[in-house]
């Protein structure tokens, strides 16, 4: 383009100016990309969820347990497909920090309710017969570099006095999902229920409904909570994904935080890019008077005012997120034991430049309509 | 100064008919030019001059459609310009005006040849016949040498030669130059004066200045004076404040 020689000059111009506009938008736009991954990782929870699943808890919190002899008579409600059940286990491999999802779960019905989670038959079955045994998601397994036949010792002091208990790998599950959890770690009821003290025995953390048909949601959770109405273990029925919303709020409103702390951001940067190109219209008053005296229109002179605002938005812009690209992921294994897995999209990416995109037009429109207007007659007078 | 065709109908390329012009300022109306007219022949060489407030500086600004009379008109080439859109002046601007200020007002961040090149850029030429415009101007004022230095590298009298480049490469029907030597020292202005009658004679180009140096004023073929907005001629070749 023939007047890119004059936008670059313009550009260059302060140097030091240029570089601390770009640095605030390169800080600005890694923050988008940190907080967008963030909220992200919190939301494929939800997601993920099916449709035709159904999770029943203790209606008084997560933490509550649930009797394990709702089983068979929640399994007796016509309209399911298979029933299985869940405890958290919250044991710590080594050092508290490599935290990973680790639970308790039915062998017997766990592939029918959860079918995704895809366990090579041999595994399973080397699964199924070992008590000890343990199966791992493809994403813990890389992180920890186990293979199947390692030995794991877990502590826990969840269940009773802390304590160690060993674990062999004998499969690793893969998510049929894109954007499937696969940091899971799994043991066997059998094993959880002969070493937990006997305070602990027969109690499980929640049910998970697999339903013939989605569309009977509503229905078959009336049911289930209506038969354990008045119990000592009321419970509180809900979809899926409606779970992993309620999950995530336990953390506080994550979706909120982030809007109000990226909304304060992007102001700001608004601000401060819209200073440097009100200032840098100002400086440029007379060259700008001479540009419209020898014939360029005021639409041209908008057009630099914008293109350069824009220009300096776009280079901050992918610096931040080329520097998250680079740095997330490393975060995310740093942050693992407090954050789920963080994954850096294209659609982030692409709305943080898009973000860049409109505060650096935004930035400029109201210097670069100033100059628009600017009369040459009068600004030539003050040069 | 003024000349008639066969027709009865004026050849002049520039005339000036009955403009007034008016500021206002808070309640009080200031009159800086009253009923002013001039002809100006293509290829000639006027110089206006008059005590600060006198309207110079102005009536340049009106010629070269950088404002608009209050009353009155101009007409260029032709082309009738007191009634034309501000889009449409700065069009015509383009096309026909070159500007020469006193503080050269370069682009500090780009180079000579940049400088000159940049009313090209609103031309449809071609990079490599701009190119050869810009080339071709600079070796007109003496500076082909030098097409590559950015403003801070040249001398003051040097700077000039790059605005009175920049004025003549779109090849405009009229040259408005604003005490071109104004910032110069003697030697320099003295150089810049002699570029710009060689400008006139060698080239063909028609040349408006202001000026409060009667030395340099005295290379014009015609000198002005305006006083209190009243256009007084000072020489024997001219007829001034009277239409022809």
């Amino acid at each position: 383009m023939k007047f890119s020689s004059l936008i670059f000059a313009n550009l260059f111009r302060k140097k030091a100016r240029l570089v601390l506009t770009v640095g605030s938008f390169a800080i600005a736009l890694f923050l988008f990309a940190f907080l967008a991954v963030v909220r992200a990782a919190f939301n494929q929870q939800a997601d993920v969820a099916s449709a035709d699943r159904l999770i029943s808890r203790n209606h008084i919190s997560l933490s509550e347990p649930l009797p394990l002899s709702y089983y068979e008579q929640i399994a007796r409600i016509p309209g399911l497909a298979a029933v299985t059940h869940f405890n958290w286990f919250g044991g710590i491999y080594q050092d508290e920090k490599n935290f990973f999802p680790q639970f308790v779960i039915d062998p017997e019905h766990q592939r029918q309710v959860m079918p995704e989670l895809v366990v090579p038959d041999d595994q399973w079955q080397t699964f199924v017969h070992d008590r000890q045994g343990a199966i791992v998601g493809a994403k813990t397994a890389k992180r920890f570099r186990w293979k199947i036949g390692d030995r794991i010792p877990i502590q826990n002091s969840r269940y009773g006095p802390l304590s160690t208990w060993d674990f062999n790998i004998d499969g690793i599950y893969h998510s049929q999902n894109p954007g499937g959890d696969e940091t899971q770690f799994w043991l066997q009821w059998d094993y959880f229920e002969e070493k937990v003290p006997q305070d602990f025995k027969g109690r499980v953390g929640w049910y998970t409904v697999k339903l013939d048909r989605p569309n009977s949601a509503l229905s078959v959770s009336n049911t289930i909570d209506s038969l354990f109405d008045n119990s000592a273990y009321e419970t509180k029925t809900e979809t899926e994904s409606a779970f992993a919303a309620s999950f995530v709020k336990q953390f506080g409103n994550i979706e909120g935080l982030i809007m109000i702390i990226g909304s304060v951001v992007f102001f700001t940067l608004l601000l401060v890019t819209g200073n440097t190109m009100a200032i840098a219209v100002r400086e440029r008053t007379g060259e700008l008077a001479v540009l419209k005296a020898i014939g360029f229109s005021d639409r041209a002179v908008l057009f630099f005012v914008l293109a350069e605002s824009v220009l300096i938005a776009v280079i901050g812009g992918l610096l931040g997120l080329g520097l998250s690209a680079l740095a997330i992921p490393g975060l995310s294994s740093a942050l693992a034991g407090m954050l789920p897995p963080l994954n850096l999209s294209a659609t982030i990416l692409s709305m943080g430049l898009l973000a860049a995109l409109l505060v650096g037009a935004v930035a400029g429109i109201v210097p670069g309509i100033g100059a628009m207007r600017m009369r040459v007659v009068t600004a030539l007078r003050r040069i | 100064m003024t000349g008639e065709n066969g027709n009865g109908k004026t050849s002049s390329l520039i005339q000036v008919r009955g403009i007034d012009k008016t500021y206002q300022r808070g309640q009080e109306e200031i009159d800086v030019l009253r009923g002013l007219n001039l002809d100006v022949n293509k290829g000639q060489f006027v110089a206006f001059m008059g005590p600060s407030g006198s309207g110079k500086t102005t009536l340049l600004n009106l010629l070269g459609a950088l404002d608009v009379p209050t009353r009155g008109s101009i007409t260029v080439a032709g082309d009738e310009i007191t009634h034309m859109s501000r889009g449409k002046l700065t069009e015509w601007r383009a096309r026909h005006v070159g500007f020469i200020f006193q503080m050269y007002n370069l682009i500090p961040v780009l180079t000579a040849f940049q400088n000159v090149e940049l009313p090209l850029l609103l031309t449809n030429l071609s990079k490599a016949e701009r190119k050869t415009h810009v080339e071709t101007a600079l070796t007109v004022v003496g500076l082909a040498q030098r097409m590559n230095h950015y403003p801070r590298q040249l001398s003051g009298g040097q700077e000039q030669r790059v605005a009175i480049a920049r004025a003549i490469v779109t090849d405009p029907s009229f040259l408005l130059a604003d005490e071109p030597t104004g910032d110069l020292d003697r030697k320099s202005a003295d150089e810049i004066m002699a570029l710009i009658r060689t400008l006139v004679k060698d080239h063909g180009k028609t040349v408006l200045m202001v000026t409060h140096d009667p030395m340099v004023a005295r290379q014009a073929d015609v000198t002005f004076h305006l006083d209190k907005g009243v256009l007084v001629e000072d020489g024997a070749h001219l007829v001034a404040g009277e239409p022809a």
